[in-house]
């Protein structure tokens, strides 16, 4: 009998430790398939970040580095160029990456390093209970901003993919969504074309993937993706906001 | 006798590292340590090796972080200020069992402080500095020959042990120039099984994390590192004794202040004290066993430092506060004169008559 779905050979046969309806199940088995399809895994290097995926390493079969907190791009500027033939990515949550480590995202990316790194943007703090996040949006109920997030005393949220467009050092950068299948097919396009860049050594490839927390907002699952499409796509619009190898073939 | 070449202390630390096999260099300016990240800008590329200027210090010591993960000799220099802002990535070096060689060409503090030479952080250093259960191997050199060899010393140790080596200099070691010899090599090296290297299809991911979120797992990975310190603490003192054999009165001092002390030591000598000198190397594991012995036959101690007494409090408790141990230092980027250390062998000399 034809075998026509398996669990990529990247993914251990661990349990996930997500919330029931969180869409890091989802994006962690896009890059499973990506490393796959590109046959990477013996030379893939993994860092993890702190937040919710801080154990990604115990879901990947490839070797995995745990980082500091927003470190995870500088870890990984080390591992890359410690044997630049493997393949290097950093897995990192909003807070993470967008909050405290944003310049060690913002140098990555300045000195083009050849890393891909998959930001995950649910828009809250998960792991620590849900308070507010650099990506909460204006009005948005969390822990740390009970009364909704007021911009007039804590400021706007930071738009990842619009601020590293303006970084010359930024290789290729796309904002996607694992809400449906349709976006999520283009997700995993997305990513596959991250650690392409990586492997034709083209530099800073950068993926940012809006998610859910369904928990942490306080909504099932299925409203959870609802809320993301209504809410967090207007704020965040999907699409390519720098592709340095489109540039180079339309001169 | 090898070739000798005239060198700051900063530049013999950096192509003694070179000398060791350590290929990758992270750092960020900041004075009085500079001139091993000029060194590396210059030398690196020449042989194939990565010097990175890093955003940040914090970046810096994860991308040393980063590199040692893979298995590979690597370091990072700061001065004070910049060890603090490492001070986290050292904690997540001990807590991942990862071998690195850090710089600190120490500065007057705390805060911004000034720029002069100081002994300040020895607390900082020695008892670990960053938040945990952990140790640094601490090293002290007196001289820019010593820069060099104990930067060897240091790769090979924290490689041996798995943890990281601390050079402990301040800006008058990094900045000053003597003759010294660059005929170094190191000849240790160690397995690393646990390295990320990719696995090649051909075994269990490796994984290297300092997060065990089971209070037992915790307890038993610290227990474990303890088990190597006491090895350390075991195998790897290094002292220097000068003119101890009858001295009844002993100086104890660690890099430049160790050299004025000598200088006042000398003079006392003439003038009929029965004085000498305990060097440590190594700040930790530091010289406990010395200095007990030492206790014996003393009548008193002299702490010579470059801050408000730091070392002390270790010298006390090495020798089990059986004599008196009496402060002489200077601070801010002061440096005692071998006349202020002469006076006050002279007063403890009296006092303790």
């Amino acid at each position: 009998m034809a075998v026509v779905f398996q669990k990529p050979k990247s993914l251990t046969d661990a349990v996930l430790h997500y919330c029931p309806g969180c869409t890091h199940g989802i994006i962690h088995r896009l890059v499973a398939e990506v490393i796959d399809e590109l046959g990477i895994e013996g030379k893939t290097i993994g860092v993890a970040p702190v937040g919710c995926s801080v154990m990604a390493y115990n879901y990947f079969t490839v070797d995995f580095v745990q980082a500091a907190h927003g470190r995870a791009p500088a870890v990984a500027t080390g591992v890359k160029r410690s044997d630049p033939e493997n393949i290097v990515f950093t897995y990192q949550g909003d807070g993470d990456l967008a909050a405290i480590g944003t310049a060690e995202t913002v140098h990555a990316a300045a000195r083009r390093e050849n890393i891909t790194v998959i930001f995950v943007n649910n828009a809250i703090y998960g792991m620590t209970g849900g308070q507010m996040a650099p990506t909460t949006l204006p009005g948005q109920v969390t822990q740390t901003s009970p009364y909704g997030r007021d911009t007039a005393s804590v400021g706007f949220p930071v738009k990842v993919c619009e601020m590293l467009q303006n970084v010359d050092g930024a290789a290729y950068l796309e904002r996607v969504a694992v809400n449906n299948v349709k976006n999520i097919r283009n997700a995993k396009k997305a990513i596959k074309k991250a650690f392409q860049n990586q492997i034709d050594g083209k530099g800073f490839s950068l993926v940012e993937v809006l998610s859910t927390c369904p928990t942490n907002w306080g909504m099932s699952p299925e409203k959870a993706l609802t809320w993301l499409e209504d809410n967090m796509i207007p704020y965040y619009p999907l699409g390519v906001y720098k592709d340095i190898t489109a540039e180079e073939e339309a001169e | 006798m090898s070739d000798m070449v005239l060198m700051k202390g900063n530049e013999a630390i950096a192509e003694a590292a070179i000398k060791a096999g350590c290929r990758h260099y992270f750092g960020y300016p900041i004075t009085p340590q500079t001139e091993v990240a000029a060194y590396m800008a210059k030398r690196m590329p020449k042989i194939g090796g990565t010097f990175l200027q890093a955003e940040s210090k914090v970046a810096a010591i994860n991308m040393v972080i980063g590199v040692a993960s893979t298995g590979k000799r690597v370091m990072t220099s700061s001065s004070s200020p910049g060890i603090s802002l490492k001070s986290e990535g050292i904690s997540y070096l001990a807590g991942c069992d990862l071998p690195a060689l850090i710089v600190n060409v120490q500065r007057g503090g705390p805060g911004l402080g000034g720029i002069q030479p100081s002994q300040s952080d020895y607390w900082q250093a020695v008892k670990g500095g960053s938040h945990g259960d952990f140790r640094n191997i601490v090293l002290a050199p007196a001289s820019v020959q010593e820069m060099a060899s104990l930067t060897v010393k240091g790769f090979e140790l924290a490689d041996k042990y798995r943890m990281v080596s601390m050079i402990l200099a301040d800006g008058t070691m990094g900045q000053m120039m003597e003759p010294v010899s660059l005929d170094l090599e190191s000849t240790y090296t160690a397995e690393k099984p646990w390295a990320v290297t990719g696995t090649k299809g051909g075994r269990q991911h490796n994984i290297v994390n300092s997060l065990f979120l089971q209070p037992e797992e915790l307890e038993k990975k610290v227990f474990e590192r303890y088990e190597r310190y006491a090895l350390v603490e075991k195998n790897e003192v290094m002292y220097e004794e000068y003119l101890m054999d009858d001295a009844e009165i002993s100086v104890v001092a660690f890099g430049i202040t160790s050299r004025v002390a000598k200088n006042a030591i000398n003079v006392a000598r003439e003038k009929g004290m029965k004085v000498g000198l305990i060097r440590p190397i190594t700040l930790w594991p530091f010289p406990k066993d010395v200095l007990l012995k030492a206790a014996d036959k003393c009548k008193a101690f002299i702490s010579v430092e470059m801050n408000m007494g730091q070392m002390i409090e270790d010298v006390e408790l090495a020798i089990k506060c059986r004599k008196p141990v009496y402060l002489c230092s200077r601070t801010g980027g002061m440096i005692p004169s071998p006349e202020e250390v002469l006076a006050k062998i002279e007063e403890v000399n009296e006092k303790e008559a």
